[in-house]
């Protein structure tokens, strides 16, 4: 168990005449808890892993610093900062049965045999892999060599977890029992960890904290929650959430708390109001997730913050029903209850939970919503 | 259906035509082996005749130097292969796993070396060899030879190692295991079939070398290759005999290819399934 602080970590391959624009990872700060679970999670290209990479020592850093535990590790190699990393590809030893693979780390450390022989065994019946201690990786399927892995991992005892993205080549279904089953483990080893995933449903579900990156730069970092909550800018807010929020952009009007187009009228209240009228007329981004859009029935009376439009799509997902709306030149997916009868081409009157909305600057893409602070 | 049946009976004739045309010099010369001179030389050749053992006898007698000679191309065949295998894992081990800019160069060079006829390179060796008095010596032709061979097994090498996921040596590195010991217990047991097909190449064309053999030794360095040729005397042509020392040269060689085919074979579509 450690904290692991990443100090202003830059990662620059260094082409000719590269400078600070072709940075692999930017200016990287995050000081982790005792224990934590870190996802690193952004589009492919993003860096996450390049920056799990320096964690490991597979890859060096062009400037700042990594330390474990109060132990600067920058310049340390992989073998000694007391790490296991779990590969893509799992990286399995193909030559050496599950057990040796297991053990390999332990026998270069000249752990005595006896001590091997326990430690793998109890990993082994954690993972649910102890009948296969003595098979070829190749006669393993996916999800134990899957096991295998995180159990060359945890055998070692390390003080620090790297995973990258260990469930990207599993079916749909495994990935969702194994993700829940790291999630355990973590609870019971309590070893910090990094986790990198391409994927927000995996962030989401598995990380105490998420970092959620973009070129090689950190967008934003935060609890699942607040990530969904009060995302820093529209591609954090774009990025965590399925299906996507919906953005709108508008003129701030002359009573500053409205925003409109000519196909919409949204007026804010309370904090996203104020927010709004410090930027009066000026352009701005609205954003709106599709469960805070609600059906509204055509003798309904309501018209305020109401989005009027034509129904393109139509997808039922058996709880609810997502559909595509066409607002002007805006489409606006919405989430809507599955007894209500849509169909394409229907006239329809969207409600905005004003409250929920999200407000970023139209030019630099960043919120103009204060988050309370964290708990 | 009986068109293509005569289109397979004719192509499978032509294959044993070729087959036959590649083959016939080497049973030429197998039969030629158990001929008396005077047979050998006959202008209608005789497919059937009374063999004798009188070549391989001579061959082979005291003072033939058969086994000078032979011993002389089991050291420099096997020493070369072995110093170029040491030298050419770490090289190919380098360039597979940790490439640099001038990795991909690197490799093209050291094949590119190969393009030069050997006969161009003749007299800058040769000059040197004399000022290191390395002529007729048996270490200075091993050395020629593992230099001929080092592209070569670079390259299988290097190719093999391409196939073993980096993933290995980084999990290895990660697990604590040293640059040797990823080597040693990680890679080397992967790519144990490519390494020893690689290496059977190797041996194979240093036993078969002739030019280097011929031209920078005379008899204290010399192999098989020169005790062939030194049945082409000023006497004249003695068929019989040159035949039996060739059969004696390439027999060693054809044996140990036999038994490693199954390895062989192996080694060069290593990768190619997986």
């Amino acid at each position: 168990m450690a904290i692991v602080e990443l100090k202003d970590v830059v990662k620059n391959y260094g082409g000719k005449g590269s400078d600070a624009a072709d940075n692999a990872v930017d200016s990287f700060n995050l000081t982790t808890k005792d224990g934590e679970f870190i996802v690193l999670v952004g589009p492919s290209g993003c860096g996450k892993t390049t920056t799990m990479r320096m964690i490991a020592g597979l890859e060096s850093i062009s400037s700042g610093s990594i330390s474990i535990d109060g132990r600067d590790v920058s310049q340390v190699a992989p073998k000694d900062r007391d790490i296991a990393m779990v590969f893509q590809s799992y990286a399995l030893y193909p030559h050496m049965s599950v057990f040796e693979n297991m053990a390999f780390a332990l026998r270069l450390k000249k752990i005595p045999d006896a001590e091997i022989t326990s430690r793998v065994q109890e990993a082994a019946k954690v993972l649910d892999i102890a009948h296969l201690l003595e098979r070829k990786p190749r006669a393993l399927s996916g999800g134990q060599r899957q096991r295998v892995a995180l159990g060359r991992a945890i055998v070692r005892q390390p003080q620090v977890f790297l995973m990258d993205e260990p469930l990207s080549n599993l079916d749909a279904k495994l990935r969702v029992d194994t993700r829940a089953e790291i999630v355990k483990l973590h609870r019971k080893l309590g070893v910090t960890t990094f986790y990198v995933t391409h994927d927000q449903v995996e962030a989401m579900t598995m990380g105490q904290r998420i970092v959620v990156m973009l070129n090689g730069k950190i967008q934003q970092i935060d609890t699942p929650q607040r990530l969904y909550e009060w995302p820093a800018n529209i591609f954090v807010a774009g990025f965590i959430g399925t299906p996507s929020m919906n953005f709108l952009r508008g003129r701030i009007g002359v009573d500053k708390r409205t925003l409109t187009d000519d196909h919409f009228s949204l007026t804010l209240t309370g904090a996203r109001g104020d927010a709004l009228a410090t930027h009066a007329g000026t352009e701005a981004v609205i954003g709106v997730r599709p469960e805070h859009l609600s059906y509204l029935a055509a003798d309904d009376p309501v018209n305020e913050n109401v989005l009027s439009g034509i129904v393109e799509v139509v997808e039922p997902l058996g709880s609810v029903t997502m559909i595509q709306v066409q607002v002007g030149p805006h489409r606006v997916t919405a989430q809507i209850e599955s007894h209500l009868t849509v169909a394409m081409g229907d006239a329809i009157r969207l409600r905005c939970r004003t409250d929920k909305l999200q407000v970023f600057n139209a030019t630099s893409e960043q919120s103009l919503l204060k988050a309370p602070a964290a708990a | 259906m009986k068109d293509k049946s005569i289109g397979d009976t004719l192509l499978t004739a032509l294959a044993y035509f070729v087959a036959l045309v590649m083959f016939f010099p080497i049973l030429w010369m197998l039969l030629t082996a158990f001929k008396t001179e005077q047979n050998a030389f006959t202008i209608d050749p005789h497919f059937l005749f009374v063999p004798t053992l009188d070549s391989f006898r001579v061959a082979l007698e005291q003072g033939s130097g058969y086994l000078h000679y032979a011993l002389n191309s089991v050291v420099s065949a096997v020493v070369s292969t072995l110093v170029g295998l040491l030298l050419a894992i770490p090289a190919a081990y380098a360039m597979a796993f940790f490439p640099t800019k001038r990795t991909d160069f690197t490799l093209v060079w050291m094949v590119s070396t190969k393009f030069i006829p050997a006969v161009g390179v003749l007299i800058p060796i040769y000059l040197v060899y004399k000022q290191l008095g390395l002529l007729d010596n048996l270490a200075g032709l091993t050395l020629l030879f593992t230099a001929m061979n080092m592209p070569l097994l670079v390259w299988m090498v290097y190719s093999y190692f391409k196939d073993i996921p980096k993933d290995l040596v980084e999990a290895a590195d990660i697990d604590g295991a040293s640059t040797l010991q990823t080597m040693r217990k990680v890679i080397l047991p992967l790519a144990l079939p490519g390494i020893a097909s690689a290496g059977l190449l190797a041996l194979i064309l240093a036993w078969n070398e002739s030019f280097w053999s011929l031209t920078m030794t005379d008899h204290r360095a010399a192999t098989l290759a020169v005790y062939i040729a030194s049945f082409k005397s000023a006497e004249g042509l003695f068929w019989a005999k040159m035949s039996a020392a060739s059969v004696l040269t390439v027999a060693p060689i054809i044996v140990l290819g036999w038994f490693a085919q199954r390895q062989m074979v192996r080694g060069l579509t290593f990768g190619a399934v997986k």
